[in-house]
């Protein structure tokens, strides 16, 4: 990515079928996505994590605010975290209207992201289906439904007849050891391709001027008379008035070096990818009851996720028991499935807290902001949470649609309570 | 796997108990802050590395035991002031 023939240029060639062509029939290289820079010793903006949150927060400082001397650092490489190791699914049928509001702005970004960044994400409309399989859960998904179409967003309950027509696959008999009896349906959820909204939000912040440091891991952040001044890095230190945490899995210890304790506890969460075979799924299913969610991408493979690990770890080891209780799961709703073997597995850190909604905005410390608490929810709230922290950092104010999710909100008891989150077995 | 050193059953699989979570004082609620009181019902030390903390295990003697653990690699150790821990 650090070609130097591309330093110091403005802006990258648009990509776009007649650039596809004229690169094809010349042969000539792409040019990197995104620069290379040295560290300077200020800036106006520092963002710790080089994920979704923090590229996106960096754009839209950029497209939106006009700030542009910003720095994003991370330990790793952009997108090595969270942001390429979740499952990649969008959906917006939340259960709070402080949830519904916040995902539902964050869908409708995605949708129009790929000629935002003119970077070919891969948005794919294809419908999310969330199986009940009690009859508590059934009255969960009518409270959603009614919820979402208060709020606006299409989102309904359906029976299992209409669920078999969806997933032919689907066992909707009495005679499954958890018969499904209805399911939320809502045609507006999707997936997406993970790695391209960190690389398309990479490159439209660099090509804004905002410079992406990798390999650059935060040792320290300086903080005095109340006001953080800067950060430390394995790399030099860097002076800055602003300093946004968004990191996840590390939450906890970055804001320990600025004196900030949070409410969260980090959980593994593992998936999984089976071999690819051809299409035949096309909605995005989940099971609540059987901690399991399943969709098939674009290359035909299956991919699984569960319900995050059953104690606290920082650990991304993979666990004999997660596959085998997943298998059990996945076999339950598709039978037919038995055949197919897994491919390879992995795990991510979620940094889940008490009412399982993201700790957003100011902190006691003046300048050092969080983006933080992103639990099982962090990926499909990337657009917004930039928008938003962007704005956050430009006003000085937290906006109307994360005013809910203030790290003070623990300290004075006004907690979000939002049920619909992945991790929630309900 | 992961075993856990149960001081009276000896080592047993991590399945078999419930974890609890990381070690903190409890306040006297006659005299705590509501403040002080959130402070130690939320916030963690969410500690990357060695840490005591307390587990149940519901699946065996269903008695409360607390171990180390580093939860960078999962690596488990009895606490020292567990007593009578037995080791089978």
């Amino acid at each position: 990515m650090g070609d130097p023939r591309w330093r110091g240029r403005q802006r990258p060639s648009r990509y776009s079928a007649l650039a596809l062509l004229r690169h094809g029939v010349a042969g000539s290289p792409w040019p990197p996505a995104w620069r290379t820079h040295e560290l300077e010793q200020s800036y106006d903006v520092v963002i710790v994590g080089g994920g979704i949150h923090g590229l996106a927060t960096a754009y839209y400082l950029a497209r939106n605010h006009g700030i542009t001397k910003v720095a994003v650092l991370d330990k790793g490489y952009l997108g090595g975290g969270g942001s390429g190791r979740n499952t990649a699914i969008l959906r917006s049928n939340y259960l709070t209207p402080e949830g519904v509001a916040f995902y539902d702005r964050s869908l409708e970004l995605y949708r129009g992201l790929a000629a935002d960044l003119n970077f070919n994400v891969m948005f794919s409309r294809r419908g999310h289906l969330t199986l009940a399989h009690s009859d508590t859960s059934l009255r969960t998904m009518r409270w959603r439904a009614e919820v979402n179409k208060v709020s606006g967003v299409d989102s309904e309950v359906i029976d299992p007849d209409d669920v078999k027509r969806l997933v032919p696959e689907m066992d909707t008999t009495d005679e499954a050891r958890y018969p499904i009896l209805g399911a939320l349906y809502h045609p507006p959820g999707g997936t997406i391709r993970h790695d391209a909204v960190v690389w398309g939000y990479a490159r439209a912040a660099d090509s804004l001027g905002a410079h992406l440091h990798q390999d650059t891991e935060v040792t320290g952040i300086d903080v005095s008379g109340g006001r953080v001044r800067g950060v430390r890095t394995t790399r030099g230190d860097v002076a800055a008035p602003v300093v946004v945490n968004a990191t996840a899995g590390w939450a906890t210890l970055v804001a320990d070096m600025a004196g900030v304790r949070l409410p969260v506890q980090t959980f593994p969460l593992q998936a999984a990818v089976t071999e690819p075979v051809k299409p035949f799924l096309r909605t995005v299913v989940v099971s609540g009851t059987l901690h399991v969610y399943v969709s098939q991408t674009a290359r035909g493979e299956l991919v699984f996720g569960a319900s995050v690990d059953p104690f606290a770890s920082y650990s991304t080891r993979g666990s004999l028991e997660f596959t085998e209780g997943l298998a059990g799961h996945v076999l339950q709703l598709m039978p037919s499935l038995a055949k197919m073997r897994l491919l390879r597995q992995w795990a991510g850190l979620c940094d889940m807290t008490p009412d399982f909604a993201p700790i957003m905005g100011h902190t006691e410390v003046d300048g050092f902001l969080l983006d933080v608490g992103w639990g099982t929810y962090g990926f499909k709230a990337g657009p917004v949470a930039g928008e938003t922290m962007a704005e956050c950092v430009a006003t000085g104010r937290a906006p109307q649609l994360i005013s809910s999710f203030g790290l003070d909100r623990f300290a004075q008891g006004h907690l979000v309570g939002e049920k619909g989150a992945a991790a929630v077995g309900h | 796997m992961i075993l856990l050193p149960c001081p009276w059953c000896g080592p047993r699989d991590a399945d078999e108990f419930g974890y609890v979570g990381e070690m903190g004082a409890r306040p006297d609620p006659r005299t705590t802050t509501p403040t002080q009181w959130r402070d130690y019902l939320y916030l963690r030390r969410n500690v990357a590395g060695w840490t005591s903390e307390r587990w149940y295990h519901r699946a065996g003697c269903r008695r409360y035991l607390v171990v180390e653990r580093d939860t960078m690699t999962n690596e488990v150790r009895p606490h020292p002031s567990q007593p009578g821990t037995i080791d089978r």
